[in-house]
């Protein structure tokens, strides 16, 4: 059946049947292909999109289950002030390699960063051990989150004074 | 006696482990005449749910669930907090959905979900409890969610979260019998004395 | 290394200047390797086009699968071009043969030969561009060459004034190719030698990069595909109709060993296929086991392989030695579970077949897109795409002939998707590898000879005949002796094929990551007997391998080698020598009393010559190392009764990042030409675990991957 639903702001049509998870809407319906597919069973992260500001596994969200909620995708993370702090981090640091996973790394991240703007190591360890990467660029993933929650702070600090 | 030989295997990481289906009804137990002796075999015959895999994963003896029915680790790794959630930034919402969702493949065949999707309290740590421990964790309401029995049988007998437990999703074997017939076990417990069967001398 | 032409080639031999199509100057020329330069030298496989505009775009036969390769090339070109790094534009070459590296003959992006092919003539050609653009303007100005300099893209007069390279473009292509270009001195380099940011990284992070699964076609419908569950066995026959039922399904297509089903999206394809029953013949392989495979890879290492290496008199040294040690080591069936699933997309039309897909063999997947078309080569054209991970499961085109064999059968264009479970049940995979030492040693501890059975299967015989000799595959044997002085040493290689159905390929690390397991721990059960430590016993060996002695060394101070820690937890070492780097690894370990391993921290020293981006190979070295961890601690792919066991990342568990250990990489600084870095992070990490595990424990793990249960309150 017609869903109504809102992805990065704009309200899409999509026809397909109501167990149909986000991940496929997004990929092959809306045609936004950012979000990637990795496990199918919500093992490995690399579908991890924004609903209503909160980190969901795409590949396991029907899209009957999203309503009129506010979807985001990696292709809209830079419009967030955590998106844009953790994309500079990740440049800072060069993290990617073959880049499949990072998208969502970086969605992973900034759910964690919105949560927890000061996460420790094992705040991230937690949080980030729901992302496979098989580059193998854990290290510097975590050194970015660092790196992103520091701009952060300096933003707000800095317009504060 | 009723069906208790209806069996059903469940694959289990190559291992075969055999349930039974259905749980014995209380008038089953009307022949134990001696009342504190009944209260502990109705109470023996419910803890067939609470000990089931589908109870106890979300039950841990510590903060990380534990998946299948072998009760091995949850994958991906997960601490919850004291709520009994995960931790900021990765609540159990973020895989698990308002309702079990099937995947189309095998052999995880589907993810569990529930629209209050979350881990017992560690006070309700079930997993290395005997019967008899988790008997009287039950009861205890520094230790049950300040509860009273009437309480305990309305959240077992009634609540959709515990129901979870027989609509367990594709690939799961659900709990013995129904909520219905667990509730009149527990109802049939409380109203003789909310008695705790001993410890078998394995368990001692 | 100075300045001065390193090739021993004249320009004449290779280069090939000429007006570019628009305009502009385009050079090309062939990416020989420094060692293995063929003779004659095959005709230009890479080309440099500077355009009017000055913009500069190099032309590669290589893939970008996350190994950063696009960028250090960029910058060996900006640096001896004189241009800087944002001005070079890097293009994929697509399938021909003209962009076949003459190292291996054909376009294939592994075996870390990237940079190694590219370093020597890349600098001679930009180099032999940069002295014609400063002739042209010299020229133009009648001024000596002498006063003119090349810099950021512009030639500049010692009086100031200045042309672009876009100006002179055209001018300096009709000039004629100086006989002998002056290479930069390394002592000069600006860019070589620089962490520069990765040029691929941008589009990576904001969704935009495009990977072979997000390739869309217009009218594209997407496929989902099972083959027989049982490897290698047949489709007999399935009923369409249960998939025809479901919304979005439009159809369902046989192929020999398999099925698929075509729908508006991948998740009614699912859906369609799992509601699918088709009828298989498994074939010969439906009740093979694991038990089976090991028992037979158990049974070759006592057959007499061929012998590789021979060199003293190893029956004598035994004869005459003190002790005799003899060790057997096992390794699994590996998969390699890249996070991007197979994938590809084609449109048959027209008499015409169009292929997007991430491939590391373009030129392979070209021809098998054309055979399996039926159309003639150049007919078909591949659009390679970014590789989201490979590890040599994107060296093999089975997954490209499938989806052109199924697309063929479909009206519109398909995109063709393995599910993960596919993805992981049908890998061409590292097979079991066994291997079999014998070491004489004196009265002293001192190894007098090295005996290895490698048994392993030819994998060259199939996938590169070039790459054997008499027999052995050269890759299965590559390090099989270790970087010691050890005066008499047999190699011998004792093939072991897999069932046939049971396709096995390239794996990271290949040969040495084999062999480094084996050798590494061989030497430091070795050492271990001797009462020595293990570093300094391999040190004490190392007289012929001074700069894998240097990493050693290095990667001691660095790791505190000799300084305690906790109990249950080890160092261990590894020293190797491969894809022409020099590296020493320490691991340390914890292992607690459930037998569980950690993988605490891990010091890695590499040699790898001229580090033409440090961060790359830092990048490198680190993502090895994961890779390696995983396997160590996890990795092993079972069959029962013809079916691999393992289908998701639940049953083939690899390391997160709350498992990650930390890395920390020093690079010894080296004149030297560049060497590979994308494998041995993954081969020397493994013996390092494993040696780490016997120090915590002293139990010696010599079956892979560590057993919890053997360690469990060692």
């Amino acid at each position: 059946m017609p869903y109504s639903i809102n992805v990065n702001g704009a309200v899409r049509e999509v026809d397909v049947d109501a167990d149909t998870p986000m991940l496929w809407v997004l990929r092959d319906v809306v045609g936004l292909t950012g979000t990637k597919y990795g496990c199918g069973v919500a093992m490995c992260g690399a579908c991890t999109i924004h609903v209503d500001g909160k980190a969901r596994r795409a590949c396991f969200t029907p899209v009957s289950n999203v309503g009129s909620a506010q979807i985001r995708t990696i292709e809209t993370l830079h419009e967030t002030a955590v998106g844009q702090a953790l994309q500079r981090a990740w440049r800072e640091l060069d993290v990617v390699q073959c880049g499949y996973c990072q998208s969502g790394q970086l969605m992973s991240a900034a759910a964690l960063l919105e949560a927890n703007p000061r996460p420790s190591d094992d705040d991230i360890d937690m949080v980030m051990a729901g992302n496979i990467c098989r580059c193998g660029t854990y290290g510097r993933i975590r050194a970015g989150i660092h790196l992103a929650a520091r701009y952060l702070n300096e933003s707000t600090t800095g317009s504060g004074q | 006696m009723m069906c208790r030989s209806i069996l059903v295997m469940i694959a289990a990481l190559g291992t075969s482990v055999t349930l039974a289906a259905d749980l014995r009804p209380v008038s089953t137990f009307k022949k134990i005449s001696n009342r504190t002796e009944r209260s502990a075999a109705l109470f023996t015959e419910a803890a067939r749910v609470l000990e089931h895999p589908r109870c106890l994963n979300c039950h841990p003896a510590d903060r990380t669930p534990t998946q299948g029915d072998d009760l091995h680790p949850h994958n991906p790794p997960i601490r919850a907090d004291e709520e009994g959630h995960g931790p900021p930034g990765l609540p159990c919402n973020t895989c698990h959905q308002v309702q079990n969702t099937p995947t189309n493949v095998t052999p995880i065949e589907s993810i569990p979900g529930h629209a209050h999707w979350m881990l017992a309290p560690p006070s309700m740590s079930w997993q290395g409890l005997t019967t008899r421990q988790i008997c009287e964790q039950v009861k205890d309401p520094a230790r049950n969610g300040k509860r009273t029995l009437e309480k305990i049988h309305e959240h077992l007998a009634l609540d959709t979260l515990v129901g979870w437990a027989w609509n367990p999703g594709a690939g799961r074997a659900a709990a013995p019998g129904t909520q219905k017939a667990f509730g009149e076990l527990i109802a049939a417990w409380i109203a003789t004395g909310a008695a705790c069967p001993a410890d078998r001398p394995a368990d001692r | 290394m100075s300045a001065g032409n390193p090739t021993g080639l004249s320009r004449r031999e290779f280069l090939a200047v000429s007006l570019a199509a628009g305009g502009g100057m385009l050079i090309g020329f062939p990416l020989a390797g420094r060692t293995q330069t063929p003779t004659p030298l095959p005709a230009p496989s890479a080309f440099i086009r500077i355009d009017r505009s000055g913009r500069v775009t190099l032309i590669l036969p290589y893939v970008e699968m996350g190994q950063g390769s696009y960028t250090a090339q960029a910058q060996i070109l900006a640096e001896e071009l004189e241009v800087a790094l944002d001005a070079v534009t890097l293009q994929a070459a697509p399938a021909a043969q003209v962009y076949a590296s003459p190292i291996l003959g054909e376009q294939i992006t592994g075996g870390s030969f990237s940079l190694r092919g590219a370093w020597a003539t890349m600098r001679l050609a930009a180099a032999a561009a940069r002295t014609m653009l400063i002739d042209t303007a010299a020229q133009r100005w009648r001024v000596r060459a002498a006063s003119c300099r090349a810099e950021n893209g512009r030639v500049i007069h010692s009086g100031g004034r200045s042309f672009s390279y876009g100006e002179l473009a055209d001018d300096a292509a009709r000039r004629p190719v100086p006989a002998a270009p002056t290479l930069k001195a390394v002592d000069a380099f600006r860019v070589v030698g620089q962490p520069r940011k990765r040029l691929d990284s941008p589009a990576k992070i904001n969704g935009t990069a495009l990977f072979g699964i997000d390739m869309r076609p217009d009218g594209v419908l997407h496929a989902m595909v099972q083959a027989c569950p049982v490897l290698g066995g047949r489709l007999v026959s399935v009923d369409p109709a249960p998939a025809m039922s479901v919304k979005g399904v439009r159809q369902v297509v046989k192929i020999d060993d398999a099925v698929a089903v075509v729908a508006d999206h991948t998740w009614a394809a699912l859906k369609g296929l799992r509601a699918l029953s088709p009828q298989w013949d498994e074939g010969a392989n439906r009740n093979l086991t694991t038990a089976d495979m090991v028992a037979a890879a158990d049974a070759a290492l006592a057959r007499t392989g061929l012998v590789f290496t021979n060199t003293g008199d190893v029956a004598k040294a035994e004869a005459s030695a003190a002790r005799r040690f003899e060790a057997t080591y096992r390794m699994p069936m590996l998969a390699h579970a890249a996070m991007e699933p197979l994938t590809c997309t084609v449109k048959v039309a027209d008499g015409r077949c169009d292929v997007w897909v991430g491939s590391q063999v373009v030129g392979r997947a070209h021809k098998a897109a054309a055979e399996a078309a039926g159309l003639p080569p150049d007919s078909v054209s591949v659009h390679n795409q970014y590789l989201g991970g490979a590890f040599g499961r994107r060296l093999e085109t089975d997954y490209v002939s499938q989806a052109v064999l199924i697309a063929k059968q479909v009206k519109s264009p398909l995109k063709v998707t393995w599910s993960r479970e596919e993805d992981m049940q049908h890998d061409y995979f590292r097979f079991h590898n066994h291997s079999l030492v014998s070491v004489a040693v004196d009265s002293t501890g001192q190894p007098q000879s090295w005996r290895h059975r490698v048994v392993a299967p030819n994998i060259m015989a199939r996938w590169f005949p070039g790459f054997q000799k008499d027999g052995i595959d050269l890759d299965a044997v590559d390090a099989a002796a270790g970087p010691y002085d050890i005066p008499n040493v047999v190699v011998e290689f004792t093939r072991n094929e897999a069932p046939a159905g049971v396709n096995t390929g390239n794996w990271r690390g290949v040969g040495p990551t084999r062999n480094v397991f084996v050798v590494e721990s061989a030497i430091d059960e070795l050492a271990h007997a001797a009462g020595r430590d293990p570093l300094a016993y391999r040190q004490a060996l190392m007289s012929k391998a001074p700069r894998a002695r240097a990493a050693l060394e290095l990667a001691g101070r660095e790791s505190q080698w000799g300084t305690a820690l906790p109990a249950r937890t080890g160092r261990g070492v590894a020293v190797f020598e491969a894809f022409g780097s020099h590296l020493a690894m320490v691991a340390q370990v914890n292992v607690s009393r459930t037998g569980h391993a950690r993988v605490e921290r891990v010091v890695c020293a590499v040699d790898t010559g001229i580090a033409v981006n440090p961060d790359i190979v830092r990048a490198q070295i680190e993502g090895g190392v994961i890779y390696g961890v995983s396997a160590v601690l996890y990795g092993r792919v079972t069959m029962d009764k013809g079916r691999v066991q393992q289908r998701n990342f639940d049953t083939y568990p690899v390391v997160r990042m709350n498992e990650a250990p930390k890395i920390d990489v020093y690079i010894v600084p080296s004149t030297a030409e560049p060497g590979g870095v994308g494998e041995p992070g993954t081969s020397g990490v493994i013996a390092a675990v494993v040696n780490a595990v016997y120090a915590a424990t002293g139990k010696r793990l010599r079956t892979l991957p560590i057993d919890p249960a053997q360690l469990r309150n060692a």
